[in-house]
């Protein structure tokens, strides 16, 4: 449903993406690995056009989507939850859920509040709808985001490092309620970029190995894992398994 | 003279006080007018700035705004009221409070603009990008996400300006609006004491001043409660 074209990117001189091929299918959960500066969250964001690629083509559905298109047809299916969750600090917690459905009319003011309610509720914070997000722990403020997210029914969402800026004990909560969101939407595409290796390995249905803007290999996770090919994937996993 | 019959010869005589008057309200009609049409200059001028650095159109519009800006602050805003009273309106006859209102908010904007360029600069990107992500225009997250935000971070600086702005207005004495440091002028002209007519307007223009910070801190804590 998603497919990435010999995407290209570059930063002025530095090139970051090296023409990435990639297809996504309708459900399925897709890891993105590799070290530091390998190009994965410049992926995502392109995947997303927050970044506009250098070179390359996206396409969702059959359909190419540029920066020269209208894209909020295109956003609200390919939603994206980000690292620094990037939460609205002058709103309140419902305020931010409901805000775009609300804006873009999507939603009347009482199926946006009933629907955030409904969220707000599967992530035990039904109590802090009126609460603004600077009175939330990093842990609540990314399951705030998600389910800003979710309201917006998106078929693909991108997940940005979703935990890593969290505090480890808070890590849980936020990998729980991504593993719900797979449980109750068999349709629902992810894709997620993460140093939790560990979380990869067991949560996604197919893991890409990002190099040097490259993609190295491309596997499910047993492969990738337990059975790499390349060396510089070995490498990767021998570094990351001696922390 | 004694300070009785001073004061009295200031204000009360032949209803000297009605020229205070007259500048007290000529310099709040000049002041308010000039902060509204200040401020909606300087939203626009902002807003097409930052339109251009975020998209790179309007090519032709950020120059003249920037233009406008440059030469607004590059030049003394003495000079820009005689320039828009004795070029611009020199064969026009029209209302010299309406040419103090635009002179002085032309001024303002420039100054607005750039407290609200450095406002919405002040907000992280990620906010924007938050907005897009969700399907929203840039118009709806200009709006409903980015300015709310900036203009409570600059909140202290516009509220300057305006205290500025109020002060600003005296020099309107220049091409002859009767405002209140004109209205102390021809009353002291009258009665060769500068004394009362100068510590009264001084006491009012902080009168106002005053009023205005106390406003803006008031607003400054109800906006409070939101920072991240």
């Amino acid at each position: 449903m998603l497919e990435v074209r010999n995407l290209k990117k570059s930063f002025g001189d530095k090139k970051v993406l090296k023409g990435i091929d990639l297809k996504i299918d309708k459900g399925e959960v897709l890891g993105i690995i590799g070290p530091s500066g390998c190009g994965k969250s410049t992926l995502l964001r392109c995947i997303n056009l927050l970044e506009e690629p250098t070179s390359g083509e996206i396409f969702y559905n059959e359909e190419k989507y540029d920066r020269s298109k209208n894209l909020s047809n295109y956003r609200r299916e390919v939603g994206m939850v980000f690292q620094q969750f990037n939460l609205f600090p002058h709103l309140t917690v419902m305020e931010n859920i409901t805000l775009a459905p609300l804006k873009l009319g999507i939603l009347t003011k009482d199926e946006a509040v009933k629907a955030a309610k409904r969220y707000l509720k599967k992530i035990d914070l039904l109590d802090k709808a009126d609460f603004y997000p600077n009175e939330l722990s990093g842990g609540q403020k990314q399951r705030v985001a998600i389910c800003r997210t979710l309201i917006m029914n998106p078929k693909v969402i991108l997940f940005d490092e979703p935990t890593s800026a969290l505090d480890p004990e808070m890590i849980g909560e936020v990998t729980k309620l991504m593993r719900d969101i797979k449980d109750t939407d068999f349709n629902m595409t992810m894709i997620i970029v993460s140093h939790e290796m560990k979380f990869i390995k067991d949560f996604c249905s197919r893991v890409v190995f990002l190099d040097e803007g490259k993609v190295i290999e491309d596997g499910t996770p047993n492969q990738i894992f337990n059975h790499p090919k390349d060396e510089k994937l070995q490498k990767f996993l021998s570094k990351i398994n001696t922390i | 003279m004694n300070i009785i019959d001073s004061f009295y010869q200031s204000v009360i005589y032949d209803g000297r006080w009605k020229f205070i008057l007259e500048g007290l309200a000529n310099t709040c009609i000049i002041a308010l007018g000039a902060v509204v049409l200040g401020v909606i200059i300087g939203s626009i001028v902002a807003l097409i700035r930052n339109y251009h650095d975020h998209s790179n159109k309007l090519k032709v519009l950020n120059f003249l705004a920037k233009a406008y800006t440059d030469i607004i602050r590059g030049t003394p805003s003495t000079l820009q009221l005689m320039i828009i009273y004795y070029i611009i309106f020199g064969s026009v006859d029209v209302n010299i409070v309406i040419v103090g209102i635009l002179a002085f908010g032309i001024n303002s904007g420039a100054y607005v603009a750039e407290i609200i360029r450095a406002g919405v600069n002040s907000i992280d990107k990620g906010q924007m990008e938050a907005g897009y992500a969700l399907g929203l225009s840039y118009k709806q997250i200009i709006f409903s996400i980015i300015f709310p935000q900036a203009i409570k971070n600059v909140l202290p600086a516009l509220g300057n300006e305006f205290i500025t702005l109020v002060k600003e207005t005296s020099i309107g004495a220049y091409i002859g609006i009767v405002e209140l440091t004109k209205a102390s002028d021809i009353i002291a002209s009258r009665t060769y004491d500068y004394f009362f007519p100068l510590m009264l307007i001084a006491l009012i223009y902080l009168t106002i001043t005053f009023i205005l910070t106390k406003l803006i801190s008031r607003m400054e804590v109800r906006l409070n409660h939101a920072r991240s």
